[in-house]
């Protein structure tokens, strides 16, 4: 049985303290915003992404959960100096680790410290928290107009 | 009262989640269904199944005559003075959008005002929103204080010649508070406008008089009062029935249908168009014997020692902010820690087996009210204990302790 503990990971604990590439960011020639309705989580990310596609700077605002908070966190140290053909994969990546079976383990080679966030699809009602971020990212690449969602 | 005995009529409650005993606190979301309830659902099914108002033969007949049974059991808590003014829905939502599609749309035009207050939850928002957009009324809400309180004066003068319905909830199911729906009625009515008051949360704590309480439209849902979902009843004025137009058509709400002309039935069952939630309905009528076997009086003195017992441990509790403080209140604990997102309490109760709802609670207004995104509610009933007020306690310290 999955513990709590397997949830509330020392290091997500630490990046809800205190979130890493908290605020504004200047410059910035993507963003979005993203809100779950459930919960209520809302955030807002700002990317700079140059002219090879490498996101060069990444933040986030917003208010919500530990998950939410630290999932973004740990998301936007994930993504600096990234591609956006790697965020393709990481994105894939996280969402099969996020709503995977039990017994699956995370590809650690892929996601590195992001599978640190493997527990929650022992927690059904909180795999959403998780994802939002990284929906809300890919709707700042896409520049949609629409608030993201994590359905 | 005798509580051990109480709790074992709930069978739901003896069991273990994650190896310990279930503290279910969400009682503002639903109530547990005792087991005359459940009996009573699963022996219709079991024996009585039938359509009901129509069938010449004996299962029809005593389907129907359980269903009509429920209806006079609930006419009778509700002091409701006919039959004919009890209408059965699938919820208070229903009842509600019942009142503003049929009642709402033969009686309010451009420029009228409909009077709701900050404290309604969503059910009571919407219905009337959409109106509004439909008809071009006015939308206007009455403030509350920081303790979660009606603002008294400003509804007084809010109200005026154009509100033409003032709706209003009799306990919150957010803050917990109780509001003095006699004055607030009277009041209404003094300049014309008809009173809906929304029961869903407080039916089940308090004694509910309709005729005392001279209301126009009562609603509540069945599954907040021991009884199943997916039912609940709108209790109205008879007068104010017999001129509002049909909800939905179909069978039963019928006399004579042919394609020029539908001469429709007469009240109640000119609201309660095609098959209804006939077990839902035999349920709910047992769910409220369930209660008057207890007794609301005494239900209301052990549910106010129970919040009270709550409120003093929550007081003492370091970083925890209560989001409704009103003097008059029921049965309801929202608070915010500090530090800990209501989310994360929700989850970390629930490995402790215990049962707690976090989120708006389909009030969203009063979230933006007191500038939180969310809040954690115990919710209590007449099954809750002491020691189950100490486990939600020492699975809160517990949370504030993996965040510290």
């Amino acid at each position: 049985m999955f513990s709590l503990g397997d949830l509330y990971k020392q290091v997500i604990i630490d990046h809800t303290k205190s979130p890493r590439n908290f605020g504004k960011l200047e410059p910035c020639n993507h963003d979005a915003e993203g809100y779950n309705p459930l919960c209520g989580d809302q955030l807002h990310v700002y990317l700079q992404i140059n002219d090879s596609d490498i996101i060069e700077g990444i933040t986030f605002e917003g208010q919500g959960c530990s998950i939410s908070t630290a999932s973004a966190s740990l998301m936007t140290e994930g993504l600096k100096g990234k591609s956006i053909a790697n965020f393709e994969i990481l994105f894939e990546a996280f969402h099969k680790m996020a709503t995977a079976d039990l017994s699956d383990q995370p590809n650690q080679d892929v996601l590195g410290k992001l599978a640190v966030l493997a527990g929650v699809k022992e927690f059904p009602s909180r795999i959403k928290c998780a994802t939002l971020c990284w929906h809300t990212v890919k709707s700042a690449i896409q520049d949609a107009d629409k608030t993201a969602r994590t359905e | 009262m005798n509580i051990e005995q109480i709790r074992s009529d709930f069978p739901i409650l003896d069991q273990e989640l994650y190896g310990k005993p279930l503290v279910y606190l969400d009682n503002a979301a639903t109530t547990q269904k005792p087991q005359c309830v459940i009996d009573a659902v699963r022996s219709y099914y079991e024996k009585d199944n039938s359509n009901i108002h129509r069938g010449v033969h004996t299962l029809s007949e005593r389907a129907t005559a359980a269903y009509e049974a429920s209806r006079e059991t609930i006419r009778s808590f509700f002091n409701a003075k006919s039959t004919k003014e009890v209408i059965f829905t699938r919820g208070a939502t229903e009842s509600i959008n019942l009142i503003a599609s049929s009642w709402g749309r033969a009686n309010i035009t451009k420029g009228d005002e409909i009077l709701i207050t900050h404290m309604e939850h969503h059910s009571n928002i919407v219905p009337w929103q959409m109106l509004c957009e439909h008809t071009g009324a006015v939308l206007k809400v009455v403030p509350m204080n920081e303790a979660g309180e009606l603002d008294m004066n400003a509804f007084t003068s809010l109200l005026s010649e154009r509100t033409k319905l003032f709706g209003v909830v009799h306990m919150s199911n957010a803050l917990g508070t109780i509001n003095p729906i006699e004055t607030m009625i009277k009041q209404a009515h003094a300049v014309g406008a008809v009173v809906l008051v929304d029961g869903a949360q407080a039916a089940a704590h308090m004694a509910v008089d309709v005729q005392a309480l001279d209301v126009d439209f009562y609603v509540t849902s069945a599954h907040k009062m021991y009884g199943p979902t997916g039912v609940g009843v709108l209790i109205a004025k008879e007068v104010l029935l017999e001129a509002m137009p049909p909800y939905q058509g179909g069978g039963d709400m019928i006399l004579m249908v042919t394609f020029e002309k539908t001469q429709y039935n007469d009240l109640p069952h000119k609201f309660e168009a095609g098959t209804p939630n006939i077990a839902g309905v035999i349920g709910f009528g047992e769910a409220i014997k369930y209660i008057q076997s207890i007794g609301l009086d005494k239900i209301a003195v052990r549910e106010k020692v129970l919040l009270d017992y709550a409120t003093s441990q929550a007081e003492l509790f370091e970083g925890l902010r209560q989001i409704g403080t009103a003097r008059d209140k029921a049965c309801v604990l929202s608070f915010v820690l500090k530090g800990v997102h209501p989310h994360d309490l929700g989850t970390i109760l629930d490995r402790e087996a215990v049962a707690i709802r976090a989120g708006h609670h389909c009030a969203m207004p009063v979230m933006q009210f007191y500038k939180v995104p969310a809040t954690a509610r115990a919710s209590f009933s007449i099954y809750n204990t002491e020691a189950e007020v100490d486990a939600l306690f020492a699975a809160l310290s517990k949370a504030r302790d993996m965040f510290a």
